[in-house]
């Protein structure tokens, strides 16, 4: 006896010292895994948070007649067509003289963004009289000028190496000093759509694309997912093969790899049922393709969660199966069908490959008005985005990436809570 | 009258019907006192009427709308001059195109040739008579099913099963969906593939080791015909996969055993989350950190100790798809070692067996079918991964094992090929469809050994 | 419960030695008069003591969570080769009580065991007290039998080996066929000592769950109801094997089986709601119960 005990004991520290070399992987496996995270969320964060501030450059624009080249009393079109761009340069040639080298006019000109016509336009256009007058306004700077104010140009680099060269820093350093450039809340990243230009691009085209492409695919794939799941739970005989098939199926669909509901989409709706390419009605139709088994599987759970019990005192009550299913268990299973829903619309948010078969990568500027316009997706617009060379765009795509980010944890958040005020146990 | 309004008619006349089936119900019952004579509530005598109603209308709406257009361009085409009706079928599409484009606008250009701007009358003419004939039709069905469901209501009469099977047939409706789908995904992928495969065999195709798709465009242009050998992708595929599960599989594992075995409640609480997080970013963001922060930094690294290192190499495609996996493979995991009986536990730990002992000899191997099939699942994820691969692994087919190369994969090409304007069936877009139908197969075979296994595995223990 | 006292004539009156178990022969049981009378005794009636004792345990509180507490300062001694059946209604803590004996509560999260533990007088939950070693001292056997999914030999080899008692294979040879045939199992598996271990029957199965605790030639083999998942010829095997390892083993025994407690041990101990009621010779138990809650018990008023 004592034998046995001596040897347990000589084997112990080895077999400790394995057991903590063992507990140590499982434990790096772990922090290796959130500190990529980690990383992930800050390097995004990093580079996105900017993005939401811009660059302005304050102008003191002379709104000369001859400038423009109409007068107050012009009508509408003419004062459309007026020559706002000429205003811009007399005003950046008033304020940095002596600017006489082509290289450093067309320089000059791009201090500020092309939007900035556009915005005397905008103003013009709402108040005519100003014409004549001297105004001080704030306009856009270009996105070169914006990604120097941000930091992201090294001064110090050679001077070949760099997108501002020395002259145009003598400028910025002079606007700086006498402060007529100003950060400020980015609101065009909000309101407007895709551009070329990177200080004018914004998200809105793609949030309202994502929008009416989730509310389609939320309209098909719940009622279907639903009634689905409620025929596979309740009403469906056991071990029959049409049935058996349709799980399968249902099984299978959940691992088949996004793109290739891609390929269905773009054979079967766009080139058969000719549904139009690039709207939010095929996207949505493919993403409900893609959602129906995650629906269809949470809700089967939480139609199996619900005790058999209450259905049995129903059917005693002398209800139809039907009545039992509609009045008793989807009620009670609801939540955590809506769970499930939300979860599934979740990941239908973020999906990107499939969309990209079906012409949802076309640049769109215009805002989709409903579910037959040409439209981008928030996931698609940070592909597009990050495939831009600009320095700026990189920042509109983590920007991009944080506001995707955000709707997809206010959804979770959603989800989990729903599930913690409705957690019933049995 | 177009198809909108028409459905929104249908919907008014749909209230009307059970307004009025309820009504009718409780008018026959009320000769016998009242309304426990009925067989069913009233209201589900108002939703027969409805179904009568809306369901036969609706179908008809639907046959009309899908049939009409082919119809119409048939009789436009039977009615244009010979010339044009005995000319390359590909003309007479075309021709066709600018026709129902014409009619589509509304607007006929008086610019184009006389004969269009004929067959583009007509087929507004035949369209406009199509469109008045199809809401007739409607109207006259659903009335006819109104009448023929008010006709039948008596207090005998069983509205509730007739409402109820109904119901059940919608829900049998819905739940096959998912067999068409994959009929769906089957037909539209292997239709193109065989024609694909009839421009270039099949075992070019899965044999060959030249991948470049581009065909010249005019024939005139120098570049060939393209060649499709999907070995480099197979190849590139392969490659990405085997390092991303490297990576998913140990941590994944070793994450689940740790949550599982080891942590105390409040560890669990806060990694489980932790690790939902990770599952839950889009791959799309992950393609993103890939190419821009994961492969400059293996770069940066592999150039600081002398190697060279493409800007796409796969490792940074195969790393980051990796950390994608990682909790794929873990949630997997941890269902899987959570199905192990606690009675197994118990039996070793009574033996006086550490954790980890407990672990390796006792939990792993009683999990291991469940393990290889979360294994599976996980590997038809990497090789079906998409977005990570096209930001981050570039479109240089190149044969090779050398990690730090540049590879490309099947769904690259996939959304390369299909991505931009292309003509539908030249051998480049159906090139894609060749590459989807390979996918699609190997993953399905993945999917359902995996599917097998874990379900065989759940039932050993339940 | 009101039942309780017009039966009693049915029953032999036993001999009142006890207070407690006299006087309130013809009240009704109510759990808080019960639970009042079990806090105020200081010591469970009966023999709960002994010279030289294998286990030696004194004032054990166990909590699981720390709210709910499930044992009540159990004393109780048990001697060397002997068999000590533990009884009572479900929930009382029997099992939890034995569990304590080799420290699996340690597995449990939240479970916490207070009092004085002692084995050869060691103690149990003393600090250089190692779970591993002492759980190779104490073996257990569990309710439903669960051999690992592992072949039969293996499953007899995993102890020898994780505690590295042999060094070379004939050795180990030797102990499995040893243990399974001090299991009584040997002959039965001897052909197909490579098949799994899961595809025996239940009664073959618990046997084997026997020869891999005795393995590794423990001192103490704890049993929680053993056969209470098996059938009643499996049942009978099981029974005569224990007779068997008495020679060599202190056995300690959780049964909801009052025959079978009658049957196999020597000493019987009685739990109720958590606490240790009674202790004597098993016969004595049996036949001349001297508290009224033992005594309802084993004449099946409430179980």
């Amino acid at each position: 006896m004592s034998n046995k005990t001596e040897l347990v004991r000589a084997s112990l520290a080895k077999r400790y010292a394995r057991e903590k070399r063992f507990r140590f992987w499982g434990l790096a496996s772990i922090v290796l895994s959130l500190a990529f995270l980690a990383i992930l969320l800050t390097t995004i964060f990093m580079q996105g948070l900017p993005a939401f501030t811009q660059t302005y450059m304050k102008l003191e624009v002379d709104l000369s007649a001859e400038a423009l080249g109409v007068d107050a009393n012009a009508p509408q079109d003419k004062l459309r067509a007026a020559s706002y761009e000429t205003v811009v340069m007399n005003a950046l040639t008033t304020r940095f003289p002596g600017v006489t080298e082509r290289k450093q006019k067309i320089a000059l000109k791009k201090l500020v963004s092309s939007s900035a016509a556009y915005d005397l336009q905008a103003m013009v256009m709402a108040d005519p009289k100003l014409i004549g007058t001297k105004q001080t306004v704030w306009v856009m700077a270009d996105d070169d000028i914006d990604t120097y104010f941000k930091g992201n140009i090294d001064r110090n680099q050679p001077e070949a190496d760099r997108r501002i060269k020395d002259f145009q820093l003598t400028w910025l350093d002079d606007l700086e000093a006498k402060g007529e450039v100003e950060r400020r809340f980015n609101v065009t990243f909000f309101t407007s759509g895709d551009s070329r230009e990177p200080e004018q691009a914004g998200i809105l085209s793609a949030l309202m694309g994502s929008f009416y492409t989730m509310l389609v695919t939320l309209l098909l794939s719940f009622p279907i997912g639903v009634a689905a799941a409620i025929y596979l739970e309740e009403f469906a005989p056991k071990n029959n093969p049409f049935v058996d098939f349709i799980e399968v199926n249902i099984n299978n669909l959940a691992a088949v790899p996004s793109i290739v509901f891609g390929l269905l989409g773009l054979a079967v709706f766009i080139q058969f049922f000719g549904v139009p390419r690039s709207t939010a009605l095929v996207g949505g139709l493919v993403l409900t393709l893609m959602t129906l088994p995650t629906i269809i599987i949470a809700s089967r759970a939480a139609l199996k969660a619900v005790p058999p019990s209450i259905r049995q005192a129903a059917y005693g009550m002398g209800a139809s199966r039907v009545q039992t299913v509609f009045h008793h268990t989807l009620p009670l299973a609801m939540p955590g069908i809506l769970t499930g829903t939300i979860i599934g619309m979740a990941q239908a948010l973020g999906e990107t490959a499939p969309l990209l078969m079906i012409g949802m990568v076309a640049f769109i500027v215009d805002i989709p008005q409903g579910i037959t316009d040409p439209a981008a997706i928030l996931p698609v617009q940070i592909y597009l985005w990050s495939d831009s060379p600009e320095r700026a765009f990189t920042e509109k795509t983590s920007a991009a990436i944080i506001v995707l980010l955000f709707f997809l944890v206010i959804m979770n958040l959603l989800a989990v809570l729903l599930r913690k005020r409705f957690e019933r146990r049995w | 009258m177009n198809t909108s309004i028409i459905l929104l008619l249908l919907l008014v006349l749909a209230a009307f019907s059970y307004f009025f089936g309820r009504k009718r119900a409780l008018a026959v019952s009320n000769g016998n006192r009242g309304v426990n004579k009925l067989h069913s509530l009233p209201g589900y005598y108002g939703n027969l009427v409805v179904v009568w109603c809306l369901l036969p209308s609706l179908i008809a709406l639907m046959l009309w709308s899908f049939f009409s257009p082919t119809f119409i361009s048939q009789n436009v085409i039977s009615s244009l001059p010979a010339e044009i009706q005995n000319a390359d079928p590909t003309k007479v599409n075309l021709f066709m195109n600018r026709v129902e484009s014409m009619a589509k606008a509304g607007a006929i250009d008086p610019t184009t040739d006389p004969a269009q701007q004929e067959a583009a009358r007509r087929y507004m003419e035949l369209q406009a008579n199509s469109n008045l004939i199809k809401a007739v039709l409607v109207f006259a069905i659903a009335g006819l099913g109104m009448f023929w469901a008010f006709r039948k209501i008596a207090p005998n009469y069983r509205a509730r099963n007739q409402v109820e099977k109904v119901i059940v047939g919608i829900m049998i409706f819905c739940a096959s969906i998912a067999i068409v789908t994959t009929l769906g995904i089957i037909l539209s992928v292997l239709f193109e593939s065989l024609r694909f495969f009839q421009t270039i065999p099949l075992t070019e195709f899965l044999f060959g080791t030249h991948w470049s798709p581009q065909t010249a465009i005019r024939t005139d242009q120098v570049g060939g015909s393209g060649s499709f050998g999907a070995i480099p992708l197979f190849a590139g595929t392969l490659l990405i996969s085997v390092i991303a599960l490297a990576i998913a599989v140990p941590v994944g594992l070793m994450s689940a055993i740790y949550l599982s075995e080891y942590a105390s409640k409040r560890v669990r609480a806060w990694v489980k989350p932790g690790l939902e997080i990770l599952a839950g970013i889009p791959t799309v963001v992950y393609g993103f950190f890939a190419a821009l922060t994961v492969a400059p930094f293996i770069r940066t690294i592999g150039e600081s100790i002398g190697l060279t290192v493409a800007s796409e190499s796969a490792l940074a495609a195969g790393l980051v798809m990796g950390v994608m996996i990682i909790p794929f493979m873990s949630s997997l995991s941890d269902d899987v070692i959570n199905a192990v009986p606690q009675a197994m536990r118990d039996g070793s730990y009574g033996m006086g067996a550490t954790r980890s002992e407990t672990i390796k000899q006792v939990i792993l191997p009683a999990a291991l079918p469940g393990i290889v099939g979360a294994f599976l699942l996980a590997a038809s994820r990497a090789i079906g991964e998409t977005m990570i691969v096209v930001m981050a692994a570039g479109l240089s087919a190149n044969l090779t094992a050398n990690p730090l190369e540049a590879v490309t994969t099947v769904t690259v090409q996939i959304v390369t090929l299909l991505t931009g304007d292309q003509e539908f069936d030249s051998p480049k877009t159906l090139a894609a469809f060749a590459l989807g139908l390979t996918l699609f197969v190997l993953t399905l075979i993945l999917n359902i050994f995996a599917l097998r296994i874990v379900r065989k595995y759940r039932e050993q223990y339940e | 419960m009101n039942t309780v006292a017009l039966t009693n004539d049915t029953m032999p009156l036993p001999t009142a030695k006890d207070v407690s178990a006299a006087s309130s022969k013809d009240q009704p049981l109510d759990i808080q008069t019960i639970v009042e009378e079990l806090k105020q005794a200081s010591q469970p009636v009966g023999v709960p003591f002994l010279d030289d004792p294998k286990f030696y345990t004194r004032d054990v509180d166990v909590f699981y969570n720390q709210a709910k507490q499930a044992i009540f300062g159990v004393d109780l001694d048990i001697g060397k080769n002997e068999v000590i059946a533990m009884i009572g209604p479900s929930g009382c803590g029997k099992s939890t009580f034995l569990r304590c004996l080799n420290r699996m509560n340690d597995t449990i999260d939240g479970c916490k065991v207070t009092g004085q533990l002692l084995l050869d007088g060691e103690d149990i939950y003393g600090k250089d007290q190692d779970p591993v070693l002492l759980r190779a001292r104490v073996g257990m056997v569990f309710q439903k039998p669960n051999p690992f999914p592992k072949s039969i030999y293996d499953n007899v080899a995993y102890g020898p080996r994780i505690h590295g008692l042999t060094t070379n294979r004939s050795e180990l040879d030797d102990i499995v066929e040893d243990s399974l045939k001090k299991a009584g199992l040997f002959n039965e598996v001897k052909d197909r000592l490579q098949s799994p271990g899961t595809g025996l029957s239940g009664g073959q199965q618990q046997r084997l769950c026997i020869a891999r605790a005795i393995a590794v030639s423990p001192e103490v083999i704890l049993m929680d109801e053993p056969t209470s998942a098996l059938d009643p010829i499996a049942t009978a095997t099981i029974e005569e094997l224990i007779d068997e390892l008495r020679q060599s083993f202190t056995i300690c025994i959780v049964t909801h089986s009052m025959q079978q407690a009658a049957r196999i041990s020597q000493r019987t101990a009685y739990f109720h709601l958590g606490y240790l009621v009674e202790v004597n010779k098993t016969n004595t138990v049996f036949t001349n119960p001297q508290h009224r809650l033992t005594e309802n018990y084993i004449t099946g008023r409430f179980g």
